[in-house]
């Protein structure tokens, strides 16, 4: 299962969200959530503890709402499978400012490690290639990601799709607020939304 | 899927009209959709308005995830799909709790009122049951005169108390399908 040059999930997602500016955070159920937070919690953190295969949807409805702002989902293989059908509905609507980063670790790490469909070859760059979205890559060096880290910025020139080997390790979780009507309102909060 | 009728009635409905005005005046600015032939006409007049953004949805839960976003970026939107693609949202329901989401969605019913596709029948008997284990409100218009007040008073609670709402359109008000002549 090991294999060499695999990137460290926490250090790829702190390297995207170092410099994130206004940018607005989605997190996919699981790991990706807990890499979010371990990178700093954030007004504008989008932390789901749920919903799987929603995450990219609900960028698209941050990223549309908000047009002029930088808009990343992180989430894993196994939440992007189940939503990959979304990747078609973005590729259709095309949002500039909309990124999504899969942290491909080719398991289903939060329930024991069961290999997924990645593992067998199953190629999500390519399917969001073939789903419209014309900005894809495949990162393999922190380099890379740090280069990429900067373009999300542009809103403009999305949307753009990566994924990112990761390595299979299970780390230690760092646990996000959970309650939602939080989460969702402190961003609201942040872009200037006053309760109801 | 419910597809158009065979031939188009010479003189289309008003109440889709009436849908369109009270989603304008409720300033809903994201309409995410699986097509049916009910709402054809109501998502042509979405596709028609610079204001509201159609999204078409490979599967319906898309739209309760796309209607949470919409609601964190400060935006209203409504669900337009059919009452097949209810069952398709389940847990995806859940957002509409979670968040309190002012969630409203528009159904159009298949599976009751003369319906000759038994395969829609048992999805279109269990949309309410489903809807509301959801705990989602669920309210019902039957004639094309009580359209407007339905939607409204539906629109009214989902957007102004964060009431999660659907409207069920029956297949009474949309007329059932017609495969054979």
């Amino acid at each position: 299962m090991s294999k060499a040059n695999l990137l460290d999930r926490r250090k790829v997602v702190a390297s995207l969200l170092a410099d994130r500016k206004d940018a607005i955070a989605i997190g996919g159920l699981g790991a990706s959530t807990y890499d979010i937070a371990a990178a700093g919690d954030h007004d504008r953190n989008f932390y789901l503890w749920g919903a799987m295969g929603g995450a990219v949807m609900i960028g698209l409805g941050v990223a549309l709402a908000q047009p002029k702002l930088p808009v990343v989902v992180i989430t894993g293989d196994g939440e992007m499978l189940m939503g990959m059908g979304s990747l078609a509905t973005v590729g259709l609507q095309k949002p500039g400012n909309l990124t999504i980063v899969v942290l491909d670790n080719e398991a289903y790490g939060e329930t024991g490690g069961q290999a997924s469909h990645t593992a067998a070859g199953a190629d999500l760059v390519g399917v969001a290639k073939a789903c419209g979205i014309a900005k894809v890559s495949s990162m393999t060096t922190m380099a890379e990601v740090e280069a990429f880290a900067s373009s999300l910025q542009d809103v403009s020139a999305g949307p753009r799709f990566a994924s990112v080997k990761i390595d299979a390790a299970n780390l230690e979780r760092a646990l996000s607020n959970r309650d939602g009507t939080f989460i969702v309102n402190r961003i609201r909060g942040s872009l200037g939304f006053k309760p109801i | 899927m419910h597809a158009r009728a065979d031939a188009t009635p010479e003189v289309l409905p008003t109440w889709p009209e009436d849908i369109f005005a009270i989603l304008q005046r409720f300033d809903v600015r994201q309409v995410p959709y699986v097509p049916d032939a009910g709402h054809s006409q109501l998502i042509d007049r979405v596709l028609g308005e610079p204001s509201m953004r159609a999204v078409p949805l490979t599967t319906e839960e898309e739209g309760v995830a796309l209607l949470a976003g919409a609601w964190a970026g400060g935006q209203r939107g409504v669900l337009l799909m059919q009452s097949s693609g209810v069952g398709n949202c389940i847990n995806m329901f859940s957002l509409t709790q979670i968040f309190r989401l002012p969630f409203l969605t528009l159904v159009t019913m298949r599976g009751e009122w003369g319906e000759f596709n038994p395969w829609q029948v048992p999805m279109g008997s269990s949309t309410q049951a489903v809807f509301e284990l959801s705990g989602i409100k669920v309210l019902r218009a039957s004639r094309a005169d009580e359209v407007h007040d339905v939607v409204e008073a539906a629109a009214g609670q989902a957007y102004n108390a964060c009431t999660p709402t659907a409207v069920l359109l029956s297949q009474r008000l949309i007329g059932a399908k017609v495969f054979t002549k």
